[in-house]
């Protein structure tokens, strides 16, 4: 199987198709989010019952006390979601991907550079 | 020196953490990236509302097709090539002039991603999906889509596991339209019944 690059032009003439009107993914990582939940879910690792119990308990957690000011994103919930489930299953911790992501976020590329400026 | 500790807060940007969990998954052999960018790519560019429009183009076409549509739409749509997650068990609504049928998932986005692809946000909306149930007459009018009092209005809810589309009612002047051109008069939004399907 070849790998199709996710390199997407969102403006131009290679953007994705839309359904009527609107991106399928309003941003690249709903689309990984999605992605993932899929393979793992074909692979068997997860059920996607247990997945859509999760996304039904975030959806209604959310709701049920709606941070002020915040507009309902839905593929955050369908994170949450995943993170759940991975991490109930045993396959991933919440702490892992904690860490993980910090790491990323002090990764050189993304880096803001104010500490080095700072001396 | 940073310490992550402090900085591993909740807020991190979703694609960090998406990003954060994939790379774990990958290294824990528990997903491989081809699959999921084959997932993503099938929901961004082959599957979508087009194959329900050919559905529905086929019923309004073919009386043969369009009983068995309703008496097992699985199979029905199964016969076109649109199959696969959330299409397992398809129900197929039929509209007419006395009867109106919407679909709504209450809980959370259960939708038919065979022939519709994956859910736009509306649908996704807490507002949407709890004011359908409560006022359907008045969400549809603000759609557009305005019933006579005598039209009976039926909400669906995708709780279990069945799967819904809705058939529209044919529009007038389309009669001697082929396929292909009915299909293209078929939108999303009248398959899920908050719309009628337009006349050309």
């Amino acid at each position: 199987m070849t790998t199709p690059t996710l390199d997407l032009d969102i403006e131009g003439p290679a953007a994705p198709p839309r359904s009527n009107g609107e991106l399928v993914f309003a941003e690249p990582w709903e689309g990984r989010a999605f992605g993932l939940t899929m393979a793992l879910v074909h692979g068997g690792t997860i059920s996607y019952g247990a997945f859509r119990a999760a996304l039904i308990e975030r959806i209604a957690a959310w709701e049920a006390d709606p941070p002020p000011g915040e507009e309902f994103r839905y593929y955050r919930c369908w994170l949450q979601a995943l993170e759940q489930v991975t991490a109930g299953a045993g396959l991933v911790s919440a702490r892992d991907v904690e860490e993980r992501s910090a790491a990323f976020a002090h990764r050189p590329a993304g880096h803001d550079h104010r500490h080095d400026s700072a001396g | 020196m940073t310490d992550l500790r402090q900085t591993a807060d909740p807020t991190l940007s979703p694609a960090l953490r998406v990003e954060a969990l994939e790379s774990l998954l990958l290294e824990r052999g528990l997903v491989d990236s081809a699959t999921v960018e084959t997932f993503i790519r099938t929901y961004e560019t082959a599957v979508g509302p087009m194959n329900g429009a050919k559905v529905v183009a086929k019923a309004w076409s073919d009386p043969e097709y369009r009983q068995w549509l309703l008496e097992d739409g699985t199979a029905a749509i199964a016969s076109l090539g649109f199959k696969g997650p959330q299409g397992e068990h398809m129900v197929v609504l039929e509209n007419s002039p006395t009867v109106h049928n919407v679909v709504v998932c209450t809980l959370c986005s259960c939708y038919p991603w065979p022939v519709l692809g994956l859910p736009p946000s509306w649908y996704k909306d807490p507002a949407y999906r709890s004011r359908v149930v409560k006022e359907p007459r008045a969400v549809l009018a603000e759609w557009g889509t305005e019933l006579g009092p005598d039209v009976e209005l039926r909400v669906y809810d995708s709780s279990s596991e069945v799967r819904y589309l809705v058939l529209p009612e044919r529009p007038p002047g389309t009669e001697s339209m082929s396929e292909e051109e009915l299909a293209a008069l078929v939108t999303r939004d009248a398959m899920v019944g908050v719309r009628k399907v337009a006349a050309p």
